[in-house]
């Protein structure tokens, strides 16, 4: 009876999940728009160049630092990362504004480890998101509802609706309104945040969402906001609601 | 640390050809590019690449400024004798990578 149950259960999750991914779903992931010779650098764990940070991620994660001599790997268990990239930016424990991953590896390296904050778009602090990211691999974006989570989201989502920039264009402008067609060579992605970091191949390296956004804003001939301003953990927290259900891909290979 | 990732097959037939695929972490700074201060940034690549089975050489390449960060060399070579295949990356500043991977052929 249990088992029967079980499986109507997990007959219900494929179905839903089946539905997240296509039926009437409209939504894309930008793994979706690669050409299948970067799907499968992507899927070769031994071809997609973010598995190399992932690699050095690992090796952080066990290393202890700062002044309480801790490794990260000290308080939380192996496995217990699982589904941690899927559901941020979140609420810490504490605190009362929302961190996206990378800011909650810095709390807890100057919280619990007692040391020095990575720098914004450092290698060791991609190196760890990596890691943790690729633990999330291949499960459903699932953002919290968290109550207080609700005004910071709307702003996100505010501020992906207003025109910026001397070519006075939205987000929304490209990605909701205009998405699937090309710019330039390149076909205009959904902007679902399915696979960050993301390894991009035009960065030759690895880059975090903020980085992305940073570059659109850019594109858009608008001052980027600075790194660590709260706006762009505002339109994470959108993004990800957005990309709701969809299924993590990270670390991934963008062209 | 070297940071490289191979694939290779476990287990391969005598006289089957097989590909090996190495890739490893590293800038290829190409020595053109000024830096935030306006002065070029020291050139640091990866100069030759070489691959040996049970210590003989099966491929050797050299590397430019012009090639992407991270490089990834892929390539083929007849499954003769089980054995180790190493590979090694040698560069600028004195740069050493190697990595090795074991081959049953049966």
């Amino acid at each position: 009876m249990r088992l029967s149950a079980a499986v109507g259960l997990g007959t219900v999750f494929l179905a839903t999940f089946a539905m997240a991914q296509g039926g009437k779903d409209q939504r894309r992931s930008g793994y979706q728009d690669m050409s299948p010779a970067l799907q499968k650098m992507q899927d070769d764990d031994t071809a997609n160049p973010a598995m190399l940070y992932v690699q050095v991620g690992e090796t952080l994660w066990k290393q202890k630092a700062g002044a309480s001599n801790k490794a990260c790997a000290d308080c939380h268990d192996s496995g217990s990362m699982k589904g941690v990239a899927a559901r941020y930016p979140a609420i810490p424990p504490g605190g009362d504004k929302p961190v996206d991953l990378e800011g909650r590896i810095n709390l807890c390296r100057t919280g619990q480890q007692k040391a020095a904050p990575f720098e914004a778009e450092s290698e060791e602090l991609l190196d760890l998101a990596a890691y943790l990211a690729r633990q999330s691999r291949g499960m459903p974006i699932a953002p919290t509802d968290d109550p207080r989570l609700t005004s910071f989201r709307a702003h996100g989502e505010q501020l992906f609706k207003e025109r910026q920039g001397q070519l006075n264009l939205s987000c929304a402008n490209c990605h909701d309104d205009n998405a699937g067609k090309k710019l330039g060579g390149a076909i205009i992605p959904q902007a679902h945040p399915t696979g960050y970091p993301i390894y991009r191949l035009e960065w030759q390296a690895l880059g975090s969402l903020e980085r992305r956004l940073r570059n659109c804003l850019i594109g858009l001939r608008a001052e980027p906001f600075d790194y660590g301003s709260p706006d762009y953990v505002d339109l994470e927290l959108y993004l990800m609601d957005r990309a709701k259900g969809m299924t993590m891909d990270a670390p991934a290979v963008r062209p | 640390m070297a940071n490289v990732l191979i694939n290779a097959p476990k287990t391969v037939r005598k006289g089957e050809t097989i590909e090996l695929k190495a890739l490893i972490l590293h800038p290829m700074e190409t020595g053109f590019r000024p830096g935030v201060d306006g002065r070029l940034i020291p050139r640091n690549i990866i100069e030759h690449f070489t691959a040996t089975w049970n210590g003989v050489e099966i491929f050797r390449l050299k590397m430019s400024p012009a090639m992407a960060a991270n490089p990834y060399v892929s390539f083929f070579a007849v499954a003769k004798e089980s054995g180790t295949i190493r590979f090694q990356w040698t560069g600028d500043r004195n740069f050493l990578a190697e990595g090795s991977v074991m081959v049953t052929v049966t």
